[in-house]
């Protein structure tokens, strides 16, 4: 099965790895998978007092549309505010990245690492987080 | 070596074939010649006259055009005997060795079911052996399935213990496909016939590659396979041992009565012919090839061990000459063979599938299953040039790194958390 060119691109070169402050009240981390599935994502947001999301960065344990999936992410998420940033869908990802039916779960996961991450920026500043419809997978 | 020994080569063919591998390094590099080999151009000129001129029907007794065909398939089968140390009469030629597999497990629970109804394999087993094993249960048969110990063996005595007086047949393979190892069969097959059972051994990844003889090695049945071993696809053999004892497996192909009744169907004279060369072939430079492939395989494990977090999988001293698995360590196989997309090589992860599970056998070793997700098998073969195996060392180096930069638990890990006290979310 051969990669898209996106899937390719975002791999080769991905945007925005590395790591943010976890201790920061304006970093929001989430980290998703198990290292027994072949995949494991760390997103990281950094929020500012307007709740917009002024940076986002990735780490991915995975195959390459996991680490494209998580990349793309990350792209999409600075400049949305949190608000938008939870409307983000897999399918978004999946129809971008053109992935075959066996990748749509690195997807799934990419939604539920920014998800992750929104709760965990909102658990931090006293806001209650939000329910999360029992993941797909 | 080799090559230079090639270079002095009759074959026209195969003196051109070495002076481009040795002039111009081909990109991607093969390195995955445990799922198949290129055909050896010797091995293909051989085979050419059989599609053309010499086409006949090998079972057409009465003209020339089959007395040729069946000549060739009748050299075919002494250039396999030989080198596994068999009587021609004892070679059925199949498809491959999935088949012979099947005809073999499946034949002898046909054939011995008065006797007993019992069979031991092991849980590393190619799945040929294994869905074969699982089909005679299906019909009414009893089969054991052994562990293996961490480093890939069978244990001796968990074979021993496994035996009944009902077991009829002790299948287990001879080299493994993912991670190489060689199985003390002569052991195995001397506890197989203690106890009144038939020995079988799939030996697709070791015929041709390590010395085999069925009779210094007790071996009741073979499977082998000519693309394994430089030769054409679609073209097998199944050894059945004539003498002390007389093995006889019940046919699973009815039709014309061919290969002494055991498996019916058209000869395929010129990849017979093929499988015939590949054979002759790997007798006459397997020694020095085993050689001069564990040394550029070592050379390989040795560099690309240095890196930090990677294990070699299996036993490192009963091993196939050409192989390596290894595990690196938070980085998961599938992304890191993207990464190294000019290596075409293989990994025990399985992303792709539907289940997510990593390989059987490497599990079945006890590897845990982010290990299994993070191997990668490395299989070297005729054609690997030294060049070709400095090149795959930068690039595998280079993806590895790479891909723990961008590695959430290579992070972890440097910072000296515990992976196992992190409670990962239900995926």
């Amino acid at each position: 099965m051969a990669y898209s060119d996106k899937v390719i691109d975002h791999y080769t070169n991905p945007r925005n790895v590395g790591t943010l402050d976890k201790a920061s009240a304006q970093v929001g981390t989430g980290l998703v998978g198990a290292p027994e599935c072949g995949d494991v994502m760390r997103l990281q947001i950094q929020v500012d007092e307007n709740n917009i999301i002024t940076d986002a960065k990735f780490k991915t344990f995975g195959c390459g549309s996991a680490i494209a999936s998580s990349s793309l992410a990350t792209e999409w998420l600075k400049g949305k505010s949190v608000d938008d940033a939870m409307k983000i869908d897999n399918m978004d990802i999946v129809e971008e990245l053109a992935l075959p039916p066996v990748k749509i779960h690195c997807s799934v996961l990419a939604e539920d690492a920014i998800k992750a991450a929104i709760n965990d920026f909102r658990v931090k500043n006293g806001m209650e987080p939000i329910e999360l419809e029992k993941s797909h997978h | 070596m080799q090559f230079i020994a090639a270079k002095r080569c009759k074959s026209k063919t195969l003196r051109i074939f070495v002076w481009f591998k040795i002039h111009f390094m081909d990109i991607p590099i093969y390195l995955d010649n445990n799922a198949t080999t290129p055909m050896d151009p010797r091995v293909l000129e051989a085979m050419l006259p059989y599609f053309t001129n010499k086409f006949g029907n090998a079972a057409s007794r009465n003209h020339h055009f089959g007395w040729v065909a069946e000549e060739g398939v009748d050299y075919a089968r002494e250039q396999v005997a030989k080198l596994i140390g068999a009587s021609e009469k004892e070679i059925i030629f199949t498809s491959g060795a999935t088949e012979s597999d099947n005809l073999a497990i499946k034949g002898v629970f046909e054939m011995y079911k008065d006797k007993g109804n019992h069979i031991i394999t092991a849980v590393t087993e190619h799945k040929a052996v294994l869905d074969a094993c699982k089909h005679v249960e299906k019909l009414g048969g009893k089969v054991t399935y052994l562990a293996v110990k961490e480093d890939g063996l069978v244990d001796h005595a968990e074979l021993e213990a496994a035996m009944t007086p009902e077991t009829i047949l002790v299948s287990i393979m001879y080299g493994n496909n993912e991670i190489g190892v060689i199985q003390p069969v002569k052991e195995i097959a001397a506890i197989a016939h203690k106890h009144g059972a038939l020995f079988m051994t799939d030996a697709t990844q070791a015929v041709g590659k390590i010395p085999v003889d069925v009779n210094a090695d007790g071996i009741d049945l073979l499977a082998l396979s000519a693309h394994k071993m430089y030769g054409p696809k679609g073209v097998g053999a199944l050894y059945v041992r004539r003498k002390g004892p007389r093995v006889k497996v019940t046919a699973q192909m009815d039709g014309g009565g061919h290969e002494r009744g055991m498996r019916s169907g058209t000869l395929n004279v010129p990849g017979i012919v093929g499988l015939g060369k590949a054979c002759e072939l790997a007798g006459q430079e397997m020694e020095a090839e085993a050689k001069r492939l564990s040394g550029l395989r070592d050379k390989l494990q040795a560099a690309l061990t240095v890196l930090e977090e990677s294990y070699v999988n299996g036993n490192v001293d009963h091993r196939l000459p050409h192989v390596a698995n290894i595990s690196f360590k938070y980085v998961e196989g599938e992304g890191l063979m993207m990464a190294m997309k000019d290596l075409a090589v293989s990994s025990g992860s399985a992303c792709t599938s539907a289940s997510l599970e990593p390989s059987y056998v490497l599990k079945s070793l006890g590897l845990s299953d982010d290990l299994a997700h993070s191997s990668i098998r490395f299989g070297l073969g005729r054609f690997t040039t030294e060049e070709e195996v400095d090149y795959a060392i930068e690039v595998t180096k280079k993806a590895v790194n790479h891909l723990r930069e961008l590695s959430p638990l290579w992070e972890m890990f440097k910072e000296g958390i515990d992976l196992n006290s992190i409670e990962w979310a239900e995926h």
